[in-house]
């Protein structure tokens, strides 16, 4: 019995961790720009598919690594450069339909370099599952468990202790007045854009030997870290993390002890009285309190 | 000045001659709406590819009734409302012949009202029961039914002496409708289903449904059914929670893509799929044996790709109706449709076809062989 509910639990927190991952890229351009990056789960697709043609050309692994985080900053860059920064000083919708358009486009160019099957990356150390109390765990999961509490912290420093970071949250909070204190908010959005596209890659990497990659793998995780960023907060690191969590934990629980029929319909009933209640999410209510 | 307007007018005599011919010998045109993109593209591309093939093969080996093929495929994106739009530009603006094609059951089933009202003979290379039952009088298919995957499974656990089951149904269209399927006919062959869970297709870890299977009491057997990266996600985890019951398939995911993203927990999975992924490994007096062997040489030789079986289904459904025409012979439509309603003993890459006015796709379960994964590739089970 115990392992049984312990095994719902690591199903919840690998799943949790995936959705996790790519709330905090939600999160990241939110905090800088305000708009809702739809693109973030190509991020996460790009990244996973470009280790993969890596390592299948020969490179090895920590390389592959390296080399598919720098491609994805760079188109993420492009895409800020050619598709965002042209459209000016058009509002945040507009600049979250543009992002719908870019996903779709890398989605294409995906499936015509990556071709339209799909493949899996070698888990990082092995794939011996750690027995825990009659309960297996991939050692992959507590990759991506380990790498999302990495990122949490390195986020938070990044904003609350250096001047970049701060900056970055000004140009957020009010374009204009960031501007007459002398921020580049050029610069910053480009910068969101890098920095959110880079930690989409790692997501993507990660995740890739238990999520399989393929050129659609982006549209299930994009939504599902939507949903899971919203219910945290939008623009909360941490709340994009405890989001995922639940938001996995819950699938896997609803599944395990209800039916697995109805176990994509439960996360979304707790997002609609989440944000019935709680319309900022678990963690965003600080939003507010950023004059 | 004499010998030119000679010249000139032999010319126009050519040309005339040319047209005439031209028009007596009109091409046989055959259109096609397939899924070459989208997430159904790993169905769409070998059909189209094989389409193309064959036409250019029986084109350049004088065509049907002395006339030439010619081809019209439209890519749906795998979407069933872009098939119904470019059913009815193939019928009323190209003015096709035959249909061959509709890659998913919902693009076909999108083009049967269309193709009802023309009155055209349609051969879906779609796999779902609902598209032959009830019979429509214009419409036919050549690959496996759902239906037949479970009947197969069934008859091989029978045989090993499992009587119950716990099912993992995949909550896409092919998953639920072979679930449908599967609890159907599970009375017919003893079995009882004990357990039944499903998971989405990107669902990245189903421990939890595979560990209530596990733990589901007196359960003897596992039979997942999906297609794409779901079946191998499931394989995987049944490897990380070391399950040992033994693992049944369907014939989704019967290429050879299932078995690298699975890697070693795919070892003793069976499934019931066509001889053509076996073709090497057939006796040599089984009849499908140098239909499947043509058909995966001719294929890789063009290509440089390993065959599928949807590939295979669009050879089987070009060939039907090429058959047909020829029998007929002549492009009528409803003598044609007749014809294929007639069709027996053809052998495809997905069996031996005998059809008739109460079967439209004419496989019985001989057209499945029980399959099993051993060191990486597929072995015959007998």
């Amino acid at each position: 019995m115990l392992s049984q509910t312990l095994q719902y639990f690591f199903s919840g927190l690998t799943n949790g961790a995936i959705y996790a991952l790519s709330a905090l890229g939600f999160s990241l351009i939110y905090n800088a720009s305000g708009v809702i990056n739809f693109a973030q789960g190509e991020f996460i697709m790009l990244g996973g598919v470009c280790a993969v043609m890596l390592t299948a050309a020969g490179v090895p692994l920590p390389l592959a690594i390296l080399i598919a985080v720098l491609v994805v900053s760079l188109v993420g860059l492009m895409l800020e450069k050619l598709a965002i920064e042209p459209a000016g000083d058009a509002d945040v919708v507009s600049l979250i339909i543009i992002t719908i358009g870019a996903s779709i486009f890398l989605q294409g160019v995906a499936q015509v370099v990556f071709g339209p099957g799909q493949r899996a990356l070698a888990p990082f150390t092995g794939d011996a599952p750690i027995m825990i109390f009659g309960a297996s765990l991939l050692p992959q999961s507590m990759w991506m468990m380990g790498t999302g509490a990495l990122i949490v912290l390195i986020l938070a420093w990044f904003f609350g202790r250096t001047r970049l970071g701060k900056a970055m949250l000004a140009t957020a909070h009010n374009r204009l007045a960031a501007r007459l204190v002398g921020i580049n908010t050029r610069h910053v959005l480009a910068l969101s854009f890098v920095i959110s596209a880079a930690l989409g890659a790692v997501a993507g990497v990660v995740s890739a030997p238990i999520t399989l990659t393929s050129y659609d793998v982006g549209i299930m995780v994009g939504l599902k870290g939507f949903v899971a960023a919203t219910l945290g907060g939008l623009g909360s690191g941490l709340g994009a993390v405890v989001g995922g969590l639940i938001l996995g934990l819950t699938e896997a629980l609803a599944a395990g002890y209800i039916s697995s029929a109805y176990k994509d319909a439960v996360p979304f009933v707790l997002i609609i009285l989440i944000l019935f209640f709680m319309p900022r999410g678990l963690f965003g209510a600080r939003a507010s309190e950023r004059v | 000045m004499f010998r030119s307007m000679l010249r000139t007018t032999g010319f126009a005599l050519a040309a005339l001659a040319l047209s005439a011919g031209a028009q007596a010998q009109a091409p046989i045109k055959i259109g096609s709406v397939l899924s070459v993109t989208g997430p159904a593209a790993f169905l769409g591309d070998p059909e189209k590819k094989t389409l193309d093939l064959y036409v250019e093969k029986i084109n350049a080996a004088g065509g049907v009734l002395g006339r030439r093929l010619e081809l019209y495929t439209y890519d749906d994106g795998t979407s069933a409302g872009k098939a119904n739009t470019f059913v009815k530009r193939l019928i009323e603006e190209d003015k096709v012949d035959i249909l061959v094609g509709g890659t998913t059951t919902g693009s076909t089933m999108a083009m049967v009202p269309v193709v009802e009202k023309a009155q055209i003979p349609f051969i879906s290379l779609a796999g779902a029961v609902v598209i032959i039952e009830p019979v429509k009088k214009w419409v036919f298919k050549t690959p496996h039914t759902d239906r037949m995957a479970a009947e197969k499974a069934f008859e091989d656990m029978k045989k090993r002496g499992i009587t119950r089951v716990g099912l993992l149904a995949e909550n896409s269209g092919f998953g639920q409708s072979g679930k449908k399927e599967t609890l159907a006919v599970a009375g017919k062959y003893g079995m009882q289903i004990v357990a039944n869970e499903s998971y989405g297709p990107k669902d990245a870890d189903v421990t939890t449904q595979l560990t209530k299977i596990k733990n589901t009491a007196g359960v003897q057997a596992i039979l997942v059914f999906g297609f794409g990266q779901g079946p191998a996600v499931v394989t995987k985890n049944m490897g990380q929670l070391g399950i040992t019951l033994p693992h049944y398939e369907s014939h989704g995911v019967a290429s050879e893509q299932y078995i690298k993203l699975s890697g070693r927990a795919a070892e003793g999975v069976r499934l019931p799929a066509a001889a053509l992924l076996v073709a090497d490994a057939l006796p040599k007096n089984d009849p499908q044996k140098p239909v499947v062997v043509g058909y995966e040489k001719a294929y890789k030789a063009r290509y440089k790709q390993e065959v599928s079986t949807f590939g295979g289904h669009a050879y089987d459904g070009l060939m039907i109706a090429v058959g047909a025409i020829k029998r007929a012979k002549s492009t009528d439509k409803a003598k044609v449709r007749d014809a294929i309603e007639r069709t027996k003993g053809f052998i495809g890459t997905g069996g031996v076809v005998n059809m008739s006015p109460t079967d439209h796709m004419g496989l019985d379960l001989s057209a499945f062989r029980m399959l099993e994964i051993r060191n990486g590739t597929w072995t015959l089970v007998n």
